[in-house]
């Protein structure tokens, strides 16, 4: 807690206001690409967020999180292939599915815990996978091509980029706002006890099943709302978005941002896309650079790039 | 019933292969504490290997004894380099630092071998159908998998229950600082059982090869099943990996062989046809919600930890 003027500070500040500037430098002359590349960078940020509540803050370590991306992103598909195509039908159904799907899942995986829990969630969101991939009529293996956004009432156009680029912005800081409250209050100190001891949180009264429960089931709502956000900023979905390895991006997302840090997640996300959009510019074989990146991370790095920023770690 | 008795044989085929998947796995997660995503990468490379040195020297049975002596020393330097720094971490770090593994293998077979798969042929003389009951017959290549993973599985349990290396190996599981104490080399012990994990996948995946295609992104598919076979065995149990491996063999095959029909009993021609590849595919992830329902902590965990 150095004061207001820390680096951390600062960084924020100007990360956070400039995803809110992009757009006006987009039309005074910008690259049109920066505005696509950008608002995927914040949607999946957003996801990136909500694994963080149960990641960084709960101590779950979900390796299946990418699934309520595909399970958001087709309410948004399978409801559109269908002809409704009123958002106020598509995002409830996509929020609802998620959460559906996160209880269900959750009340089973949060009987164990540690490895078996990593392995539960993978194994879980697999499923869904080729679930989803054996859907004949939903373009199985092929995915789906959504040909309109989502509807709402007049002045909001998604197929508009900059508007579309504004609405997911605001709901990446709305998440962020969100998940802040949350960590902050009894029931995000209660979700952080049973991290740090579980045993300890249940002998003096807490009932933490259902508190990491109710987190895991937020987590996974949110997610599903980044979900349908990104079927319609792709205007397709296919089941690779589920895939386990879309997952692992999100957890490096919020490893390389910083662990249990409210923005940490937003700083791996820009990163990781950015560093995945340069080296892919410079090799057609970026990930035999990425991969030993992550690993150098992993051994010399663990607070993220918040950690390098100086935030004081509260264990 | 023709029919029944073969796939029930593949459904063990399949089973024991992910038997030998398994048991890596569970084998360095019970004495290293590690958990490995990156395992299903040397299955794959053990594949890779295979289909190469077969292909230069004309020999199968050579390019497969120089395939696995090949990915056992890929293991044995995996761990000498990397591993051995990752024990005693936080369980995060393996899973991050192996999925970077997995993005390096899986990018680094496709700068050697191109984005294409390979194929790895088999000698005319596992080719051929043998005649295993009257009437009956099967793949000779397929019944030649089942005895050699048979095999292992039995050379396994004496080498980790009646031999001195598998002692130290228990040894090691249960106090590795008492082991050390005592004049034993447990770097060198660790080396040796990550190779032995690592040339275990390298098997199952070259046995693989000639049924399937040799191509990137193999390990990623089949290293799930492993997952969900050592979660509902119990992660650190081989002989929970056994039973369960044969057991979601057994019940993955025949469920994508007979479940259609089933289900077209109760569900009209269509309905079932859209529904059955979903189902089928669900089936053993089922399973494993119900074990964990009943045993949170795997059928035999309690057994070999």
């Amino acid at each position: 807690m150095s004061g207001w003027l820390s680096a951390r500070t600062v960084t924020v500040v100007v990360l956070l206001a400039a995803l809110a500037f992009l757009p006006v430098y987009v039309e005074l002359g910008g690259s049109r690409f920066l505005l696509t590349l950008f608002t995927r960078i914040i949607i999946l940020a957003m996801a990136a967020v909500s694994l963080n509540l149960i990641l960084g803050f709960g101590g779950m370590m979900s390796f299946g999180h990418a699934v309520y991306l595909g399970i958001g992103g087709y309410a948004v598909g399978m409801l559109a292939h269908e002809g409704i195509y009123s958002g106020f039908v598509q995002w409830p159904v996509a929020l609802a599915a998620s959460a559906l799907f996160a209880l269900v899942i959750g009340a089973l995986s949060l009987r164990t815990r540690g490895v078996y829990f990593i392995m539960i969630t993978l194994a879980f969101a697999q499923m869904a996978y080729y679930i989803v991939a054996g859907l004949a009529r939903y373009g199985g293996d092929d995915g789906l091509t959504i040909y309109k956004r989502s509807q709402f009432f007049e002045p909001i156009n998604l197929s508009n980029k900059t508007q579309f680029y504004y609405i997911c912005l605001f709901l990446l800081y709305a998440s962020i706002y969100l998940v802040w409250r949350m960590v902050n209050s009894r029931f995000g100190m209660v979700i952080q006890g049973s991290r740090a001891n579980d045993t300890r949180m249940r002998a003096i009264g807490f009932p933490t099943f259902r508190y990491k429960l109710t987190c895991f089931v937020i987590a996974g709502t949110l997610c599903g709302l980044a979900g349908a956000l990104l079927a319609n900023h792709t205007d397709f979905v296919s089941p690779a978005m589920m895939y386990w390895t879309r997952s692992g991006d999100l957890i490096i997302m919020v490893v390389l941002g910083g662990m249990g840090s409210v923005v940490g997640p937003v700083f791996g996300a820009v990163v990781l896309l950015v560093l995945e959009q340069a080296l892919s510019g410079i090799t057609e074989y970026w990930q035999i650079i990425l991969g030993p990146l992550l690993l150098l991370v992993v051994l010399f790095a663990r607070g993220g790039i918040d950690g390098l920023l100086g935030r004081v770690r509260h264990a | 019933m023709t029919l029944f008795i073969e796939q029930c044989l593949n459904g063990l085929q399949f089973g024991l292969l992910l038997f030998m998947l398994a048991a890596g796995l569970t084998l360095v997660f019970g004495i290293m504490d590690l958990v490995n995503l990156a395992h299903g990468s040397l299955y794959m490379i053990g594949a890779y290997f295979a289909a190469t040195f077969t292909a230069w020297t004309g020999n199968f049975l050579l390019g497969v004894a120089m395939a696995l002596a090949g990915t056992l020393l890929v293991g044995m330097a995996l761990e000498v380099v990397v591993m051995r720094r990752l024990y005693g971490r936080d369980h995060l770090d393996h899973v991050l630092a192996t999925f970077g593994l997995i993005l390096f293998f899986d990018e680094t077979v496709r700068l050697i071998w191109g984005p294409a798969g390979l194929s790895l042929p088999l000698p005319s003389w596992l080719n051929a159908p043998v005649q295993i009951l009257p009437g009956v017959y099967y793949s000779a290549y397929k019944l030649s998998i089942i005895i050699v993973s048979l095999a292992v599985a039995v050379g396994l349990y004496f080498l980790v229950m009646r031999t001195r290396v598998g002692m130290l190996i228990r040894a090691g599981a249960s106090n590795r600082e008492m082991v050390g104490a005592l004049g034993v080399n447990i770097k060198l012990l660790y080396t040796l059982v990550f190779g032995l994990g690592a040339a275990l996948a390298g098997l199952a995946g070259l046995m693989q090869a000639p049924i399937l295609t040799v191509q990137i992104g193999m390990g990623e598919i089949i290293i799930i099943l492993a997952f969900v076979i050592t979660v509902i065995g119990g992660i650190g149990s081989i002989r929970g990996a056994f039973v369960a491996a044969i057991f979601i063999g057994v019940v993955d095959t025949l469920g994508r062989a007979f479940f259609p029909d089933l289900l077209r009993m109760v569900l009209s021609p269509a309905a079932a046809s859209t529904a059955a590849p979903a189902l089928s595919s669900m089936l053993i992830y089922l399973l494993m919600a119900i074990v964990l329902v009943l045993k949170p902590e795997g059928l035999f965990s309690a057994g070999n930890k």
